[in-house]
């Protein structure tokens, strides 16, 4: 990657609240005018490492760099960085153009000048008409338009928007994700997003930063952190999966045919060797099931249920060792009756692996011998 | 019928005793000092039954208007003070840990549970010319003389904003409490410094508990009486003093009455002038 156009770069950043790390040793290099998105469910240090970047939070270590200068110590005052926050936080005391102003009335931007540009911002963010409403007068989606304006309007180089669209509702959520993604299209400016919604995520990025317990487990584009995920983490939270555990049986070129506790079934995959344990994922879209049995494949299990969910149908089929696997088909396909035995398969190429169980291995090790650490440390000061 | 009265004897007993309570002690004296006010003394602190209006038109003699300007005085005086003293404190108490908060709400209210005139009496102790103040500064060898503190203006202002400065704090708290954090980090992102985030996001948003708390202040300080005669030696006379004295030593109680029916009506206006900031309030 080209440094010079990194426009925002974290070196090993952690945060320790109390003693607890929320952000572990997080590296992460934004490209100028890309929309990247902090994903992970709550408590996965998404928002915290973006208020480490705002200026609202100190990192305990490691160095956050924007536009090439170490910003650690800066004030957010200082920082060439807005943002927009979760629940707005629009100044209730003040109508729409004086929210709006606000930055320029106190960088001491000349009156006239501001008052072009806000009126070219309530433009952009369609809100002509509204100019002289108090905060208190408007609706969800019109006070998250004047929060986005409020911060766009002094030409931050960086956007930070932490959930801004977690309070609408769906079909507004909906309209301002694709809206925000123009808007930011438009302008250039580079979006930072935090949100624990996968489906926004994968709609709005141009990559996503898939955060787990503190850790970002993987950086990419859409298509590669839901195709590709390379964890058990990602695969499960981003887009629905099935995650089975299985040993290689044989290797036939780059077709490895692996055993599961419910039965044989065969992937694509290179690099793997005989009695390796892996995790692998499937998509429920990519699972078939048949009443005849398939080459390479002798997973059977029984169907449990049909879940209309209007685009497709939802089924879960039990498979002899007890585990649910989620099923995803067209309405228009035939289904197998409820409560009748079915062959599982999916074709070599639609499973993933996500983990090899040595890997699993290897990260509880490593935070059992961190406990452990902390631990040691925390006696050593008591005797101290 | 019976059924009737019968449905209506359950609510009747919940709300009775209150009604009963405050018709005796409420409306029944309120209607009382109404009567006696426009009724004629008679010298001997009693009323005569003969319907007078001379009580309301004495009060327009410049003697009273002092009285009432002197009081304002005081009242202003003692809320700007409070003001001034309360708000620091308040977004102090407001802004510290959640360790300390609750032991510094109790520090405030804890006044509360010592009678207000017994804490005056401290004062008296204290500033008297033979009271501990002068005492250590006769002993420090930094004055000779003992200082008149006690019997000035000065230390009325003084018992007043102390008695009332919890009530001008309270309403400020809890403005600044309510604050949402998240306002004041938006001010910062929008490249205010620490006196702008002030004056611009927090002081504005926090005048419903300046209202609040100055009507609060504003309206007890224009009633209280014993302050005046304890710190003041009633040197200087106030509206509370003057009422007090029209019954207890005066002996014109029709004067006295409608000394009083002025000042309630001050108050009520006050208390509604308190009533639109409370709206204000939630608006904000």
């Amino acid at each position: 990657m080209n440094s010079e156009n990194v426009i925002v770069r974290l070196n090993e950043v952690e945060k320790e609240f109390d003693g607890v790390k929320v952000v572990k040793k997080l590296s992460l290099d934004i490209k100028e005018g890309e929309f990247l998105t902090l994903l992970g469910p709550s408590g996965c240090g998404k928002t915290t490492t973006l208020r480490m970047i705002a200026g609202f939070s100190e990192a305990t270590s490691g160095e956050i760099m924007l536009e090439g200068v170490d910003v650690s110590g800066l004030k957010p005052n200082e920082r060439n960085v807005n943002t927009v926050f979760q629940n707005y936080a629009l100044f209730p005391h003040m109508n729409v153009e004086d929210n709006i102003a606000f930055g320029l009335v106190e960088k001491k931007v000349p009156k006239a000048e501001i008052k072009e540009r806000v009126s070219e911002m309530i433009k952009l963010v369609q809100l002509e008409g509204l100019e002289k409403r108090k905060p208190a007068q408007m609706s969800g989606g019109q006070k998250q338009r004047v929060a986005i304006a409020r911060a766009l309007i002094n030409k931050p180089r960086v956007l930070l928007l932490d959930e801004p669209l977690g309070a609408l509702d769906l079909k507004l959520r909906k309209q301002m994700q694709l809206e925000l993604k123009h808007l930011q299209q438009k302008l250039g400016i580079t979006f930072v997003y935090v949100t624990h919604d996968q489906e926004e995520a994968l709609t709005m990025s141009d990559r996503i930063a898939v955060m787990h317990e503190g850790v970002m487990e993987q950086i990419g584009t859409p298509d590669e952190v839901y195709n590709h995920p390379k964890t058990k983490f990602v695969a499960s939270f981003v887009g629905e999966s099935n995650i089975l555990e299985s040993y290689v049986r044989s290797v036939d070129g780059d077709l490895l045919h692996i055993d599961l506790e419910a039965g044989k079934a065969a992937l694509h995959a290179k690099g793997f060797g005989v009695e390796e344990m892996i995790y692998i994922c499937v998509r429920p879209e990519n699972v078939k099931l048949s009443e005849t049995p398939v080459e390479h494949f002798s997973i059977r299990g029984k169907v449990i249920e049909h879940i209309f969910a209007g685009s497709v149908v939802k089924t879960e089929v039990e498979l002899l060792t007890g585990q649910i696997l989620k099923v995803a088909s067209h309405p228009n396909d035939d289904h197998v009756e409820v409560g009748k035995r079915v062959y599982v398969h999916w074709r070599p190429k639609d499973a993933i692996i996500v983990h090899t169980v040595e890997e699993q291995i290897y990260n509880v090790i490593e935070q059992t011998t961190e406990k452990l650490y902390k631990e040691m440390e925390g006696v050593d000061e008591g005797e101290d | 019928m019976k059924a009737k009265i019968k449905n209506s004897l359950p609510p009747l007993a919940m709300i009775g005793p209150s009604v009963v309570w405050l018709v005796l002690f409420l409306v029944l004296p309120l209607l009382l000092v109404v009567g006696i006010s426009v009724l004629k003394r008679n010298g001997y602190g009693g009323v005569e039954f003969i319907p007078s209006i001379e009580a309301y038109k004495s009060l327009l003699s410049t003697d009273y208007l002092k009285v009432f300007g002197s009081s304002f005085l005081l009242s202003i005086e003692t809320t700007v003070i409070c003001l001034v003293v309360g708000y620091p404190f308040a977004y102090i108490i407001a802004n510290s840990s959640e360790k300390i908060k609750p032991f510094l709400v109790l520090l405030l209210m804890l006044p509360f549970w010592i009678n207000s005139m017994i804490r005056i009496y401290g004062w008296n102790t204290l500033l008297r010319s033979s009271g501990i103040v002068n005492h250590l500064l006769i002993s420090l060898g930094v004055i000779k003389i003992p200082i008149e503190m006690l019997y000035t203006d000065g230390a009325v202002l003084l018992g007043m904003v102390y008695d009332l400065l919890p009530f001008t704090v309270l309403p400020i708290y809890t403005s600044i409490e309510k604050l949402d954090p998240s306002l004041i980090e938006a001010a910062k992102d929008l490249y205010c410094n620490k006196r702008h985030v002030f004056t611009r996001v927090i002081l504005p948003l926090t005048m419903p508990g300046v209202f609040a708390g100055s009507i609060q202040t504003f309206i007890p300080s224009l009633g209280l009486f014993y302050i005046a005669d304890m710190m003041g030696g009633a040197k200087t006379m106030y509206i509370g003093n003057l009422i007090k004295n029209q019954f207890m030593s005066a002996r014109n109680w029709p004067l006295g009455a409608s000394l009083s029916i002025i000042l309630i009506v001050i108050t009520l206006l006050l208390m509604r002038l308190y009533g639109k900031v409370g709206s204000l309030d939630d608006m904000v």
